[in-house]
């Protein structure tokens, strides 16, 4: 029998039992739409932080002095100092996938404008810090390794700091502030950066040049971290390399030595979230595929009902001529034929739901081209294994008690 | 000497039932030449329904051969006779058996959706050519549930001639109708017969029998009686003969 005639029967059969087949396909419509909607929440989320994260500086290396042990107490990052001046002159000359250096050093204080004073972190950067982080300026001017050199007492203003310091809202640029007790003039204002991964405040800063920090706050030699940026994130690796291998030149270590200082990026970062919002994907698809495996079973059970129902027709078919498998295909083909329009109104409705997520909940959500194609070829796929069954058990219906069924 | 359309030689037929075995036929020998018109008659358990299926290809002889057109049955697998009923036979059932709301024309085209060698077009003109056999072209587009019983009768026996079978096999074909419009039905028959359709009519009712040409009696699984019938009654006749106070 063709497939045209297969596909008119299996129409004429759904036809005539409309809101069977449609509360049928409700339990195929339900699953792939919460497939597509819970991997999409997923993806969504998973690709907010990646961006989120590359906007912190994709290719953004940290370099950090190793934890130590003085005298048998382990002793955390910011007191072990090994990181100086020579480290970023060395790194300068010779790394060939680093384009851009700045240490950095910190420091917390008050700081004052008239009368207005705001607590906020100082750090003490180089010019190249700005294109590390991504970071534009919204107004003025940036310091440059002149003012490095001369460790000049200039600075540059996050949003936060300036609308803490400035609320009349005049123009903060050329004004002069003071950090405890020093005065810095104001020459540029830093753009909106906004709260990073971890819900920190990236805004409330004043930065710097690194020498005016050390020479004049710290007064130490020693950086709390060097920032270096990859010339490109497929790069990332190779520099990485090549940075141990300066650093441990220039601080002399000895091959049997460890390092005395750790190197991270942000694509360990990213991977961390990556794997983290990975596992919530899978979570809501399992889930959600449950839900299409319980919509196959109910395909299943109402296949059998039809086929109980039609055993009359099937006896009377079998009698014009039909063979086990004419019958076999024309059950398959109405199983499949619920699966695969309640699939196709499940992917209309989750990318339809998705999107209206992100609208009214403003979750981001990412339909994947992968989640649309796997779950129609699994409802597909549930269509023939639970369609099978019933339509096998039609196929073996001995023609001369199927006609006699009442 | 026309040719032989069933040739049937010591057919027998056993049921096993738990540990007994049921012989409900029990050796039965004749042969239908084409053109005939056959009466199977019997009461209850006297073998009919159990030769009517080995004759419909529905079921198979324990022992014996039976040919049909030449075909030899016992040999066939499921498919095969499946491939020779919708060739060779043409049913009619006494519940009519049409599927329910499907029109006229489609419940006539079904027996040649199982034939791939029809074309859409070639079964919906013979479909239709059919319907106007039995005299029910105006009625093409109609469901069962639109029709009277002697009129879903003719749609079945329309079913039954559309993809031109060697025999036409009633079963109790008229069992469900009154009286007239079993006349009606018969009177069809016998046109069809005289077209030169071969019929075999299984029936418990002797005035049906009347309207073959010959009749065979069976009792408890053989052949009592196999006679020709010497004065056949015309069924056109009969419905003329009928009084009109019948006709309510």
């Amino acid at each position: 029998m063709s497939l045209i005639n297969l596909f008119r029967i299996a129409l004429r059969a759904l036809q005539r039992n409309k809101l069977r087949a449609f509360l049928t396909m409700l339990g195929i419509i339900i699953g792939v739409a919460s497939v597509i909607a819970m991997v999409a929440i997923g993806q969504g989320s998973k690709k907010s932080i990646q961006d989120q994260l590359s906007s912190m500086g994709s290719n953004m290396i940290t370099i950090r002095p190793n934890s130590n042990v003085a005298a048998g107490a382990r002793l955390d990052f910011s007191s072990v100092q090994t990181l100086k001046e020579q480290d970023i002159i060395a790194i300068k000359k010779q790394a060939q996938y680093i384009n851009g250096v700045s240490p950095a050093v910190t420091q917390r204080g008050q700081v004052i404008s008239g009368n207005l004073n705001w607590k906020t972190t100082i750090q003490g950067v180089s010019p190249d810090f700005l294109s590390i982080r991504n970071w534009p300026l919204s107004s003025g001017i940036s310091f440059t390794d002149a003012d490095v050199k001369t460790a000049d007492k200039v600075c540059l203003l996050g949003q936060t700091v300036v609308a803490n310091l400035f609320t009349g809202g005049e123009n903060p640029i050329g004004k002069v502030i003071r950090f405890n007790t020093i005065p810095f003039k104001v020459i540029g204002v830093l753009a909106q950066k906004g709260e990073n991964a971890f819900g920190q405040d990236q805004d409330d800063i004043v930065l710097t040049p690194y020498s005016t920090v050390q020479k004049r706050i710290t007064a130490s030699i020693y950086f709390q971290n060097i920032y270096c940026s990859a010339t490109d994130q497929a790069n990332t690796d190779k520099a990485v390399d090549e940075l141990t291998s300066i650093l441990r030149t220039t601080h002399r270590l000895k091959a049997s030595d460890e390092d005395d200082f750790t190197i991270r990026t942000q694509a360990e970062l990213i991977n961390t979230f990556s794997s983290t919002s990975e596992l919530l994907t899978v979570l809501l698809g399992a889930i959600a595929g449950i839900s299409l495996i319980v919509g196959g079973i109910g395909i299943m059970n109402i296949m059998y009902v039809s086929v109980t129902e039609r055993t009359k027709e099937i006896g009377l078919r079998m009698s014009l001529g039909a063979r086990g498998k004419d019958i076999l295909m024309q059950f398959l083909v109405e199983a499949i034929l619920i699966s695969i329009t309640g699939g196709l109104i499940g992917i209309a409705l989750g990318i339809t739901s998705s999107k209206l997520i992100t609208v009214f909940l403003k979750w981001p959500t990412l339909v994947s081209q992968s989640s649309v194609t796997l779950s129609f070829l699994v409802c597909a796929v549930t269509g023939i294994f639970f369609g099978y069954y019933p339509a096998q058990k039609a196929s073996r219906l001995d023609p001369i008690e199927a006609l006699r069924y009442e | 000497m026309s040719k032989k359309i069933l040739d049937i030689t010591e057919l027998k037929r056993n049921f096993r039932m738990g540990s007994e075995v049921v012989h409900a036929l029990k050796g039965i020998s004749f042969d239908v030449k084409e053109g005939e018109f056959l009466t199977i008659m019997g009461s209850s358990g006297s073998g009919k329904t159990t030769l009517l299926n080995i004759l419909g290809c529905l079921d198979k002889p324990t022992e014996g051969t039976y040919m049909l057109d030449g075909v030899d049955v016992k040999s066939l697998s499921r498919d095969a006779l499946a491939q020779l009923r919708n060739h060779k036979i043409g049913f009619v059932f006494q519940a009519y058996n049409l599927l329910p709301r499907t029109s006229a024309v489609e419940n006539v085209e079904l027996p040649l959706l199982y034939n791939s060698s029809i074309s859409a077009k070639e079964r919906r003109e013979r479909a239709m050519h059919s319907l106007e056999a039995v005299k029910l072209a105006d009625r093409m587009d109609h469901t069962p549930n639109q029709l009277s019983g002697g009129q879903q009768q003719r749609v079945a026996i329309a079913r039954a001639l559309v993809n031109h079978p060697v025999m036409i096999l009633a079963d109790e074909a008229t069992g469900n109708l009154d009286s007239k419009t079993s006349y009606e039905i018969m009177a069809l028959m016998q046109d069809l017969n005289a077209e030169g359709k071969t019929i075999v009519f299984v029936t418990h009712e002797p005035d049906i029998a009347a309207f073959s040409s010959r009749t065979i009696m069976l009792r408890d699984g053989r052949i009592v009686k196999d006679y020709f019938n010497e004065n056949k009654k015309s069924a056109k006749e009969m419905l003329a003969a009928m009084p009109a106070t019948d006709d309510y």
